[in-house]
């Protein structure tokens, strides 16, 4: 594929707000996972945003107020990506911005405290409960034209946890069909009773904060984030901080539903995939960002598919026990760490691991690691046996 | 960017299965909805065709039509699906049990509920693990997903599969997203003509279009109005017809999507 520039990132993950957060995070090793407890007996480890009391929806969009937008706007109001989007929209022109984001939930969380406000006697929603705003996954698009006032191609990508992932994909060639010169790339989640009690369903949310790849691994901790990058062409002039989007690989499964290919084929296509798509092989990708949700059987298949792939040698990491799982969002929020692993040379650890898996093989970091960091790539896998690694790199070698 | 036709699926109240769907279009046929029935898919193993829930059964119906119309193998075929809403039944069983003291989520409605549910049990069905992407732009879902299918069929070169699809929502949910009747279309879409290629599509984006094509015929028109995937029926009519014909749809926010269909040859 033609690289295109990621030229702004906003993010907000349990870590805090910005990147600076995330980055001071990482290189310390600290998770922002906590237990907690919820109605129905459950206690699990959550990775929770603090999101302040008042809504940060601009004076017009309150229909949209919910958790999921109120985070996804704060991550869109940041100071330096909104100046970035305005650059943009001057520089191209409001119709040549495309919008490409991902959820996986939306605001469904509005709807489930509608539905405990229905009517007794009819059943009915509440008057005050806005379907098309909240919980409808085109939400965060609409949102997102609103705030910036975009009339490019817009449309909400939603493929379970490689969402976010893919939507580079939906941008990449949107861009390449020449629809628009720039797109806004990313997404939200936010925690909600559907994932939480769902996951619980399946028998795979852990109490204590989750340890990917550990022999005592039991399961994922559920987090919420947002976060959103500016995507240009190659060619437009840059910034020497910017990274640059190689490659990009997208494959499915066709296994099962919810859970992954032990054999781990779908995981292994994708990053060949995206290995060809960059023209690289698999010696100049210095770190992997896997997708390590710390459940049994995923964080095997995709060790499997690692060292078909890449062998033991190449670093590799989930940040899961830092950020907890965001669902939706994990491929945007990984996205942003593998250009930070990039910008500031290291890799990051795994907080929550103590002992490694023995029967997993593939070179997983434990501590934070310096070293010089030029190319990652990122893996997010999903629901559905949707797969997708993406290949971040130096704008500048 | 443009893209060619070779294989249609379509399935509504009246308009069950392609062939149907052209009489009715063509004028040959009188439009008469009757309550619609959907047959098992014969892609799913006995084991799964009775709980699989609607949005499932509805994309596989059309997905399976459209391959066998166009001839082509899906397993080696990328996928777009689109809808606006997912699978009401499973939404409204998930949220009903949230309201009870249980918090009892059944395991199958959770990973069912999932907006690339369909794409999974296609990819399963199919054996594909070609790229599938799962989109959603409100009531522009059939446009959005257009858009994205003819931009991968031109970009990488390669045949592709779009699959929209939208069916009512129980209540409470349907007084607030009243989606009038089930549609389920499916277009199999080629860079360059094929021998089974019947129509072409140049499709551009823009705020300085004409109003949306309407449907002549009342009830189809309030089939189109009422379901985002049946937005896509003036494109079924000039495909239908086999004529020249420039339409267009609605897209995001102010835009709008032209559609310059043109029968062979080329």
């Amino acid at each position: 594929m033609q690289p295109l520039r990621l030229t702004a990132f906003s993010l907000i993950t349990c870590l805090g707000s910005g990147l600076e957060a995330m980055l001071a995070a990482l290189q310390a090793g600290r998770s922002g996972l906590n237990r907690r407890h919820f109605e129905g007996g459950l206690t699990t480890a959550v990775g929770e945003v603090v999101l302040p009391l008042h809504s940060p929806l601009p004076p017009g969009l309150a229909e949209f107020d919910c958790r999921n937008n109120r985070l996804a706007a704060l991550a869109l109001q940041d100071g330096a990506f909104a100046a970035a989007v305005a650059a943009a929209r001057e520089r191209y022109g409001a119709g040549r911005i495309g919008i490409f984001l991902g959820t996986s939930t939306s605001g469904i969380a509005s709807t489930e405290q509608a539905y405990r406000r229905r009517d007794a006697q009819t059943g009915k929603l509440p008057a005050d409960y806005r379907y098309a705003q909240t919980h409808n996954t085109f939400a965060l698009g609409a949102l997102a034209a609103r705030m910036f006032r975009l009339g490019g191609p817009a449309v909400v990508i939603s493929a379970a946890c490689a969402t976010t992932a893919k939507a580079f994909g939906n941008a990449a060639r949107m861009m390449a069909a020449g629809l628009c010169d720039a797109a806004i790339v990313g997404g939200a989640d936010s925690l909600c009773s559907t994932t939480i009690y769902g996951f619980r369903a399946l028998g795979l949310t852990a109490e204590a904060p989750c340890r990917p790849f550990d022999e005592a691994r039991d399961g994922l901790s559920l987090g919420e984030a947002a976060g959103f990058t500016l995507l240009e062409k190659a060619g437009s002039r840059g910034h020497r901080d910017d990274i640059l989007l190689l490659g990009l690989g997208e494959s499915n499964d066709a296994h099962h539903m919810s859970t992954p290919d032990p054999r781990g084929q779908g995981a292994r296509l994708a990053m060949e995939r995206a290995l060809a798509s960059a023209g690289l092989g698999t010696r100049e990708i210095d770190y992997i960002n896997l997708h390590g949700t710390a459940t049994r059987v995923g964080d095997a298949a995709e060790d499997a598919a690692i060292t078909q792939v890449f062998g033991s040698q190449t670093p590799c990491s989930s940040t899961k026990g830092a950020t907890g799982h965001t669902l939706g969002a994990a491929g945007i929020v990984e996205t942003i760490i593998s250009a930070l692993a990039i910008r500031h040379d290291f890799m990051p650890g795994s907080p929550n691991t103590q002992t490694l898996d023995p029967a997993l093989r593939c070179g997983y970091l434990l501590k934070t690691r310096s070293g010089r960091v030029a190319r990652v790539m990122s893996n997010s896998f999903g629901f559905g046996g949707s797969n997708c690694s993406l290949i971040l790199g130096r704008a500048t070698p | 960017m443009k893209a060619y036709v070779e294989g249609l699926g379509v399935w509504a109240a009246g308009l069950e299965g392609w062939t149907a769907c052209r009489d009715v279009l063509a004028g040959n046929r009188a439009y008469e909805p009757a309550p619609l029935a959907l047959p098992p898919s014969p892609l799913l193993p006995a084991n799964e065709r009775r709980r699989t829930v609607a949005t499932v059964r509805l994309a596989l119906q059309v997905g399976s039509e459209a391959f066998a119309h166009a001839g082509r193998d899906p397993s080696a075929t990328a996928t777009v699906f689109t809808s606006s809403g997912g699978d009401g039944e499973t939404l409204h069983g998930i949220l009903d049990a949230l309201d009870s003291a249980e918090l009892d989520v059944s395991p199958m409605r959770f990973h069912n509920s999932v907006h690339n549910a369909p794409a999974g049990y296609w990819t399963i069905a199919t054996h594909s693990r070609e790229p599938s992407t799962s989109l959603c732009a409100f009531d522009a879902s059939f446009s959005a997903g257009l858009l994205d299918a003819v931009a991968q069929a031109t970009f990488d070169d390669r045949a592709v599969a779009l699959i929209a699809y939208d069916l009512p929502y129980p209540e409470p949910l349907h007084s607030v997203r009243p989606i009038g009747s089930t549609f389920a279309v499916a277009l199999v879409l080629t860079p360059k003509p094929t021998p089974a290629s019947f129509g072409r599509l140049m499709l551009s984006l823009g705020e300085e279009m004409p109003t949306p094509t309407k449907m002549t015929d009342s009830a189809l028109e309030t089939l189109r109005r009422g379901n985002p995937a049946a937005r896509s029926l003036p494109l079924l009519l000039a495909l239908a017809r086999g004529d020249h014909a420039d339409l267009v749809l609605d897209y995001v926010s102010s835009n709008r999507l032209a559609i310059a269909v043109a029968p062979p040859p080329w």
